[in-house]
């Protein structure tokens, strides 16, 4: 059993997926960000609203911005969330 | 230097003691962001601001060093707070030290720009419905698009 992904959502993500953060094991089929975040909303309903529209959604791994094709790795911090609106 | 704090920052002194010794420098600018009363029917009571720990420290320290890859900068200095603001509160402070105007004002210019799209804030709003995420704009886009 290979380590599990830290999975953290924030802002109106958070609201929708209902968590702060999780850690899950990664499916065998999942090797990036697109992979992942299609296997996520097939895990029910909550998910499958939250990350209905692509184009309002943000993916950081391990800390970095990155775009559908990058791979995602057992151990990896994987945060999803909106566009940021700081400043 | 980076600080993401919850706690208020005084201006004044930021400013002072980011000169503070050093007599090469010619110039500090700064920009100090507010929580604004947009007015009108909203009701907006406040802001709440949440961040993403350890990337927000990240993203502010990698884009403080590329404004000082940009431009000769003596210091510089991002503040940027979190948690429930009203308006008239100060949100975020950037400010920049250098021999000459230009490199400062025009790096500035650059970190707020920059922070304001890269930087892992999200705003919610206190209306009398509830909470409402602000969304981010395409002028803030645009305005970071002008530095690549």
């Amino acid at each position: 059993m290979s380590a599990p992904v830290k999975l953290l959502y924030f802002a109106w993500l958070r609201a929708r997926v209902g968590q702060v953060e999780e850690e899950v094991p990664l499916p065998a089929e999942v090797h990036d960000v697109a992979g992942l975040l299609d296997w996520l909303r097939g895990r029910g309903p909550n998910y499958a609203e939250a990350l209905r529209d692509l184009s309002v959604i943000r993916v950081a791994v391990n800390q970095n911005y990155v775009g559908n094709e990058h791979p995602v790795h057992p151990g990896d911090e994987i945060a999803i969330f909106p566009p940021v609106t700081g400043g | 230097m980076i600080r993401v704090q919850r706690e208020d920052f005084d201006t004044g002194k930021e400013l002072e003691r980011l000169s503070a010794g050093d007599h090469t420098i010619g110039g500090v600018a700064s920009f100090v962001g507010l929580v604004r009363d947009l007015g009108g029917p909203d009701q907006v009571s406040a802001l709440s601001l949440e961040h993403y720990p350890g990337m927000t420290e990240k993203k502010l320290a990698e884009i403080e060093a590329e404004a000082n890859r940009r431009w000769p900068l003596s210091a510089s200095l991002v503040i940027h707070r979190y948690g429930r603001l009203e308006p008239g509160d100060r949100i975020v402070l950037v400010a920049t030290a250098s021999p000459h105007r230009e490199a400062a004002l025009a790096a500035c210019h650059f970190l707020i720009d920059w922070l304001k799209t890269d930087a892992p804030f999200w705003k919610s709003e206190e209306t009398p419905e509830g909470e409402r995420w602000v969304e981010a704009c395409a002028e803030d886009d645009a305005a970071t698009r002008r530095w690549r």
